[in-house]
C-alpha cells in the first residue's frame, strides 16, 4: 500500500522543539498498516524515532493507521513506556525495587533530585537530565541500581552520584 | 530434518570442543555475562581477554557464557584447559585478566588470589564449586545450563542434550502421554499462582478448536525475582523446548513470548534462539519432519505490571490496554483471540524438557508431598551471598538464608525476609524454620510467588516497607475496578501519614478493614492480593505500627519525619566523616572538634547516620 499522505504534519512550535522526522516516521508506521494487534510495537517505534509520544505524533498514527484516536490514545497512556512529555537530554532510571529499595534507592534519590534541580516533571531545570523510576530491572544482585541512558551502574551509593552523573554533559 | 542420529552428531562433535571430554587443545575462555554480570563489568573483560588472546599467538578460544548464578562474584571467568581442572575467577578487572592469562591460560598456573573454585574435577589447591556453601545443597534441575553452555550456541544446548525430550514428544509421544508425565511429575507453575502445569494442559487439549495458543509469560515483574531474566540470558533454547513440548502435549499451533522491555538482553537471545530453531527446523511448518506446525513470536510487554496477569497479558498482545477480565472463561477454554490458550511462566516451560528427558519420578521423588521438584530462588537485599538458588521443595527458609547464602552482612540482626513480590508477605525470624513448600509458606503469611526473596535486617522500617508495596500497586492498579484503584489509594494515604507522623489511634483497625474490602472484592489477582503486605506486617510487626502512631518514632531509624538526628558528644571521634558525607552541608565540623548538626539545613537524608562508624549519631 502506497504511503498515505501524512496528515497535520504542522510546524514546529518554537524553537527547541524540533520537527518530528516524518519520512522515517511514516516508513515505520507503513509496516503496521491493517495489524492493529500491534499497535504498542507501532507506537514503540515511533517513540524511539521521535523521543516521546507527543500529541500531533499521537494523532498522526491514528489517522495514518485508520486506527480510533481513543484506542491509540488509550494504549499510548497506559504503559509506562510511552512517554507523552518530552524528555530530558540523558535519562537517569532508577531501580525501584525491593531490592534497590531496602538498599537505599530513595536516598540516592532524594540526593539527585536536590543536587541537579529535578521538577515535578522529572527533567532538571538545565534539560540536562530527565529522572525516571522503572519497576525492578532484574539485576538484584548489584542493587541499589541506576541506569544512565544505557549505562547500567551497580551498587551506587550517594557519594558515586556526581561522579558518574559528571560524564553526561 | 532431524532424527536423533543428527542430533546426537551435533552433540558428541560438540562435547568437543566444549572441552567437557576428550578436551581440544584450545585454552576455552568462558566470560560469564549476563544482565547482572554486564552491570558489574563483564563487557571490560571481554575487551580485554580479546586484546590480550590477540596479542598472543596462543591457539584460545574467548565464548561467552550466561551468569553462574552466584551474583555475589561477579563478573566470572572460566578458564579451560584440556585434561585439567576448569577454574572460576571470581571479581574479575582487566588486570585481573591480564595476570591470569600470563600465568593460567599461557603457562597453566592458576592465579590462586583471584580464583573461587575448580568445576567439575577437583584439581590445584581449591575447592569443587559443589563444595562451596553456596552450591552444596543446590540441584540443578532447571538451571543446569547456566553458565556452562554459550546461550547463543543451539548446538551446545544440543550438546547438553538439548532438544532430545522435544524430539522425542513429538515422534514418539501421544498428547495424552506427555500429560500424564506432566501431571506425574507434580510440576505447579512456578510464576506464582502454582497451578498444576499437566492439568491446565489437559483442560486445552480437551478443548477442541482449529487454533490454539501457547505463551511463554516473561513478563517477570515482581520487584526482587531475577531468574526468568537469568534462564532466557543463559538458557533460552530450554524455553523454547518446553514450548515444543507443551505444544505437541494439547496440541497448539501458535507460540507467543511476552517478555519485559526492561530486559534487552533477555530479548536479544530470544531471538537469536528463534531463529537457529527454525534454521533446524524445530520450529516451522514441519517440525522434526512430523508435519507439526508451531511459530513462536516474540511480543514486548511496555512497563505495565498488571500484564503478568494472564487475561490482561493476552489482551496486551492482542494490542490493546492491559485490563484483566473476571474469570472463567479461563485461557484455557477461551483465551487469546477467543482461542483455547495456554500460558506458562518462563521456569515451568524450561523444566519441562528435563522432566521428559529425566521422567516424571525423578523430578517427583524431590521436594515435599504437595510441592514436587526443585525451585529457583532469587535472593537480595541485606544478605551476604546474593544470587540464584535452586533448591529441593522442603528445605527451610532459614537454612536458604543462613546456611546456602551466608547470613546478614555487617554484623546486622535479621528482621523479616519477604516473599512473593507486593502479593506476599513478611515473614519474622519465628517462622524461619517454615519449609520452602507452597502451602507452608501460606501458613507463615506469604506466598512462594516467583521466588523473589528479600532479606531485611534491622535497618528496615517494617511499615515503610508496607508504604513501598502499596505505592507499587497504586502505581500498577490497571484502573478497571474500584476496589484497587481507589482502595490502594487510600491504604497509601494512612500510610503516608503513619510515617510522617501524622498517624491516629483508628488508623491500624481502619487498614485493616479496607485491606479485607479490597481483598474480597477485587477484580483479579494484583487488587486481591494488594493489602498483602499492609496485612502481614501488622500481624507480625504490629509494635512498629504502634510505635509511628503513638510513639512517633521510627524504630528502625528510616521515616525521616520521625527523626531527629543529633550527634552523641561523647561517642563522636572527630573524624569527620559525617562533615564530607552530608550532601546539605548541616554537619558543623572542625578538626579535633565533635561535629554537631544545623537542624533548619538538615535534610534527613540519613547519609550521616549511614557514614558514621561510631554509632554517634541519632
Amino acid at each position: 500500500m502506497v504511503a498515505m499522505q501524512s496528515v497535520n504534519k504542522g510546524e514546529a512550535k518554537s524553537c527547541c522543539e524540533a520537527t518530528p522526522d516524518w519520512v522515517r516516521i511514516d516508513l515505520v508506521l507503513e509496516k503496521y498498516v491493517g495489524k492493529k494487534s500491534q499497535i504498542i510495537a507501532a507506537l514503540r517505534e515511533c517513540q524511539e524515532i521521535n523521543g516521546y509520544l507527543s500529541e500531533e505524533l499521537i494523532i498522526h498514527v491514528s489517522r495514518f493507521l485508520r486506527f480510533p484516536l481513543s484506542d491509540v490514545f488509550g494504549v499510548a497512556s497506559f504503559y509506562s513506556l510511552f512517554s507523552l512529555t518530552p524528555k530530558g537530554k540523558n535519562t537517569i532510571r532508577l531501580c525501584m525495587g525491593t531490592a534497590c529499595y531496602v538498599k537505599g534507592i530513595k536516598e540516592i534519590n532524594d540526593r539527585i533530585v536536590n543536587e541537579y534541580q529535578i521538577g515535578p516533571s522529572g527533567i532538571s531545570d538545565d534539560n540536562r537530565f530527565g529522572l525516571e523510576h522503572v519497576r525492578c530491572l532484574g539485576a538484584c544482585s548489584l542493587a541499589p541500581v541506576m541506569v544512565v541512558n544505557d549505562d547500567t551502574h551497580g551498587a551506587m551509593t550517594a557519594e558515586k552520584i556526581n561522579d558518574i552523573l559528571s560524564e553526561y554533559k | 530434518m532431524a532424527s536423533i542420529q543428527i542430533l546426537n552428531q551435533i552433540k558428541k562433535k560438540n562435547l568437543e570442543t566444549m572441552n567437557m571430554e576428550s578436551g581440544s587443545t584450545k585454552v576455552r575462555i568462558l566470560i560469564h555475562t549476563g544482565t547482572c554480570g554486564y552491570a558489574a563489568g563483564a563487557r571490560k573483560i571481554l575487551e580485554a581477554a580479546k586484546n590480550i588472546s590477540a596479542a598472543s599467538d596462543l591457539p584460545v578460544d574467548i565464548s561467552l557464557s550466561g551468569c553462574i548464578g552466584l551474583c555475589a562474584s561477579e563478573p566470572n571467568v572460566t578458564i579451560m584447559r584440556k585434561g585439567e581442572a576448569s577454574v572460576i575467577y571470581q571479581k574479575m578487572t582487566p588486570e585481573k585478566m591480564a595476570e591470569v592469562f600470563e600465568n593460567h591460560v599461557k603457562a597453566g598456573a592458576p592465579v590462586m588470589s583471584h580464583a573461587l573454585a575448580c568445576k567439575d574435577m577437583s584439581g590445584f589447591d581449591l575447592k569443587k564449586i559443589d563444595e562451596l556453601d553456596f552450591f552444596k545443597s543446590q540441584v540443578l534441575f532447571t538451571m543446569r545450563n547456566k553458565g556452562v553452555i554459550d546461550p547463543e550456541s543451539i548446538d551446545e544446548y544440543i550438546a547438553r542434550d538439548g532438544y532430545f525430550a522435544a524430539l522425542k514428544a513429538v515422534t514418539e509421544m501421544e498428547s495424552e502421554q506427555i500429560i500424564k508425565e506432566i501431571l506425574a511429575s507434580g510440576l505447579r507453575g512456578r510464576g506464582g499462582g502454582g497451578f498444576p502445569t499437566g492439568r491446565k494442559w489437559d483442560i486445552a487439549f480437551n478443548n477442541k478448536s482449529d487454533v490454539k495458543y501457547i505463551i511463554c509469560n516473561a513478563d517477570e515483574g515482581d520487584p526482587g525475582a531475577f531468574m526468568d531474566r537469568s534462564i532466557l540470558e543463559s538458557d533460552p533454547h530450554s524455553v523454547l523446548e518446553g514450548m515444543i513440548i507443551a505444544a505437541k502435549a494439547f496440541g497448539a499451533t501458535h507460540g507467543y513470548i511476552y517478555c519485559r522491555t526492561e530486559y534487552p538482553l533477555a530479548i536479544k537471545m530470544l531471538e537469536k534462539a528463534l531463529a537457529k530453531a527454525r534454521e533446524y527446523n524445530f520450529l516451522g511448518r514441519n517440525i522434526f519432519g512430523t508435519g507439526m506446525g508451531l511459530d513462536i513470536e516474540i511480543c514486548q510487554g511496555a512497563g505495565a505490571f498488571v500484564c503478568g496477569e494472564e487475561t490482561a497479558l493476552m489482551l496486551s498482545i492482542e494490542g490493546k490496554r492491559g485490563m484483566p477480565r473476571p474469570r472463567p472463561p479461563y485461557p484455557a477454554q477461551k483465551g487469546l483471540f477467543g482461542k483455547p490458550t495456554v500460558i506458562n511462566n518462563v521456569e515451568t516451560l524450561s523444566t519441562v524438557p528435563s522432566i521428559i528427558r529425566e521422567g516424571a519420578e525423578a523430578y517427583s521423588s524431590m521436594g515435599t508431598l504437595t510441592s514436587k521438584g526443585t525451585k529457583v530462588f532469587a535472593m537480595s537485599g541485606s544478605i551476604n551471598t546474593v544470587g540464584l538458588v535452586e533448591i529441593p521443595m522442603g528445605i527451610s527458609l532459614r537454612s536458604l538464608i543462613f546456611d546456602i547464602c551466608g547470613g546478614i552482612p555487617n554484623k546486622r540482626k535479621f528482621k523479616a525476609v519477604q516473599l512473593g513480590g507486593p502479593s506476599g508477605g513478611c515473614i519474622p525470624e519465628a517462622f524461619l524454620d517454615t519449609p520452602v513448600d507452597y502451602e507452608a509458606i501460606i501458613q507463615a503469611g506469604a506466598i512462594m510467588g516467583s521466588g523473589g526473596v528479600i532479606v531485611m535486617d534491622e535497618t528496615s522500617c517494617m511499615v515503610d516497607m508496607a508504604r513501598f508495596f502499596i505505592d507499587f500497586i497504586k502505581d500498577e492498579s490497571c484502573g478497571k475496578c474500584t476496589p484497587c484503584r481507589e482502595g490502594s489509594s487510600r491504604l497509601l494515604e494512612i500510610l503516608d501519614r503513619i510515617t510522617t507522623g501524622e498517624g491516629k489511634d483508628e488508623d491500624i483497625a481502619e487498614l485493616e478493614e479496607l485491606s479485607e474490602f479490597i481483598k474480597s472484592t477485587s477484580l483479579c489477582g494484583l487488587g486481591q492480593t494488594a493489602p498483602n503486605p499492609v496485612l502481614s506486617t501488622l500481624r507480625h510487626f504490629r509494635h512498629e505500627y504502634e510505635a509511628h502512631i503513638k510513639d512517633k518514632k521510627c524504630p528502625a531509624k528510616r521515616c525521616a519525619s520521625l527523626l531527629e538526628f543529633k550527634v552523641d558528644t561523647e561517642k563522636c571521634t572527630k573524624c569527620g566523616l559525617c562533615f564530607k558525607a552530608c550532601p546539605a552541608k548541616a554537619i558543623l565540623w572542625q578538626k579535633k572538634q565533635a561535629a554537631s548538626i544545623d537542624r533548619d539545613k538538615c535534610t534527613k537524608c540519613l547519609s550521616c547516620y549511614k557514614a558514621c562508624r561510631f554509632e554517634a549519631i541519632l
